[in-house]
């Protein structure tokens, strides 16, 4: 985060490794185990980059502008292999629901309690130009102070999460897609 | 970053016709795509839905392109783009939004590494891309039930700030075996033909659709202006909507400061009705509370059933209908008042202006979206 390595783990297995997460940081939300690991990923850089910063008692008008390459695919598998056969028939609406790769931003909204604007792309690639000219765009239109931007990727335990917050002050100065790419890629 | 930004061309692909002439026209006549289905690939037992008759797309389908190996989704969203580029060129300036929340999700059953990269929507938006030529990455919008009007709202952002100067959007689902046992696993499907907002409402029909618009900077043939839009989230629950509707209420607040109106200036309401008990009760108290209670509300979804990433658009495009051809159409299945607070639900078909027009959306994950449309005069 922001440069340093604030939590490391040697443990293979995502599920194991989020769950250390979770204890070493005291994310204290129990609902986080009912999350698939698309919205685990996502809510754990969100809370690494709004935990300390935002202030609960006010309203805070911070949007999400996320995208990724395989939407909500893993979880997709999930719901499929319930209801492949027949004799074996078990579709579950707790699984259902993450089938869609936006649930990650409501899980996020919920946490933090961001009643703002929220959109999710998807992209081969991570489309650094396009990610950093739709945070502006929010900004510029005043649709929102700041803006939780990234990439949040998802598929059989292969993962990445780049996650930043930009305000309309930064926006101006430090935000453009050299920087974005640069810090993508780092 | 005030440039206007009009729609000026629309077109759909439905059980109810494959242009929008044929859509109103059977709109008008109260006819209804939903059918009652017995199809055991589908579910057990049999359910209400609004499909497309694969035969007839095929016949429709031959009529522009000679290659047939492209999926139904693929066909109705090239047919419903197809006949813009009869005027309409693109360039570096132009781009591709494709709205969808499962595409081609039908590609899994078949468990092979060729058929999962073509379930990736990703994949789907370069299938349609390069059958037109685009030269810009598609950019695919995925936001659940609201996808296809949110992607108005990017459009028109990303054309304002000169990102680029055309956008042709096209949204579209299709009823998988994947859906239907998802929202039944929801015990979310209605059954008998979706009643929206009505007292014996007991859940959604599905639905399949592509729509197409073209959003642009040119005023040229210019149908509406896209005056303001808000997409805002309820951060309240991820499978259910807001009690009181708090985050419809916030995106249609912010599409109305934008637009520089308030409610009295709206004529009509194109809602999100998708006959669940509490979408359809958040919607009438989130109007309430914006005194939008008086002004003539529909939902297409007994036309249709609800198509997902589609139902935004397809409802737009028959919202600009409405706006050109001066009527305004009955809110199909309603029946008597089910809704805690009263709104005004058109009943029958009726003549009428239509300056501003409301249409709004919400879905899972907490989202809603709004977006106030103005007749260009």
């Amino acid at each position: 985060m922001n440069g340093n390595v604030v939590f490391s783990s040697e443990e293979p297995e995502f599920s194991t490794f989020s769950k250390n997460a979770y204890q070493n940081f005291e994310m204290n939300y129990p609902k986080f185990f009912k999350m698939d690991n698309l919205s685990k990923l996502a809510f754990m850089g969100a809370e690494l980059l709004l935990g300390g910063v935002i202030d609960n008692s006010n309203e805070n008008n911070i949007a999400l502008n996320f995208s990724n390459k395989t939407s909500s695919l893993d979880t997709d598998l999930k719901h499929q292999n319930s209801i492949t056969d027949k004799e074996n028939y078990f579709p579950s609406p707790s699984i259902f629901v993450y089938t869609l790769p936006n649930i990650c931003l409501g899980e996020i909204s919920i946490k933090h309690q961001l009643k703002s604007e929220n959109c999710f792309f998807i992209f081969e690639e991570f489309n650094s130009e396009f990610t950093v000219n739709y945070a502006d765009i929010l900004l510029n239109t005043n649709k929102a102070d700041q803006v939780l931007s990234g990439w949040v990727d998802y598929l059989n335990e292969d993962y990445k999460a780049f996650l930043y917050l930009i305000s309309k002050e930064e926006s101006a100065t430090i935000h453009n897609k050299q920087v974005i790419e640069t810090l993508f890629n780092s | 970053m005030n440039r206007t930004v009009y729609i000026s061309e629309t077109n759909c692909i439905t059980p109810l016709g494959f242009d929008v002439a044929n859509n109103i026209k059977n709109i008008e006549n109260g006819i209804s795509g939903i059918e009652k289905k017995l199809n055991r690939s589908l579910m057990e037992k049999p359910f209400y839905a609004a499909s497309i008759d694969e035969n007839d797309l095929e016949i429709a389908f031959t009529k522009i392109e000679s290659d047939s190996n492209f999926t139904k989704l693929e066909k109705m969203m090239i047919l419903a783009l197809h006949p813009m580029f009869k005027n309409h060129k693109v360039n570096s300036r132009t781009a591709l939004i494709v709205s969808t929340t499962k595409g081609n999700i039908t590609a899994l059953e078949k468990n092979s590494e060729l058929e999962f990269q073509k379930s990736t929507l990703y994949e789907l938006a370069k299938t349609i891309a390069d059958y037109f030529g685009f030269t810009c990455e598609p950019i695919v919008v995925s936001n659940a039930c609201v996808s296809g009007i949110l992607s108005v709202a990017v459009a028109k952002r990303i054309i304002q700030s000169k990102m680029y100067d055309q956008v042709f959007i096209v949204a579209g689902d299709t009823i998988s075996e994947f859906v239907i046992s998802g929202f039944n696993s929801f015990q979310a499907m209605s059954n008998l033909p979706c009643r929206p907002y009505s007292k014996n409402r007991d859940g959604v029909t599905l639905g399949e659709a592509a729509a197409a618009v073209l959003v642009t900077s040119n005023k040229e043939n210019a149908k509406v202006i896209i005056l303001g839009d808000g997409s805002i989230n309820d951060a309240n629950h991820i499978s259910g909507p807001s009690r009181t509707g708090e985050g419809l209420v916030r995106s249609i607040e912010s599409a109305f400061k934008e637009a520089n109106i308030d409610s009295n200036k709206i004529d009509y309401i194109s809602a999100h009705g998708t006959a669940t008990p509490f979408n359809d009760e958040m919607e009438a108290i989130a109007f309430n509370r914006l005194g939008l209670e008086y002004v003539p509300t529909n939902s297409l979804k007994g036309y249709y059933g609800h198509t997902l990433g589609a139902s935004g658009l397809l409802e737009t495009v028959i919202g600009i209908a409405s706006v050109e051809q001066k009527k305004i159409f009955k809110s199909l299945g309603f029946d008597e008042m089910g809704v805690s607070q009263d709104i005004a639900i058109i009943k029958i078909n009726e003549n009428k202006a239509i300056r501003y027009f409301l249409k709004t959306a919400s879905g899972f994950g907490g989202c809603n979206t709004a977006i106030v449309f103005k007749k260009v005069n």
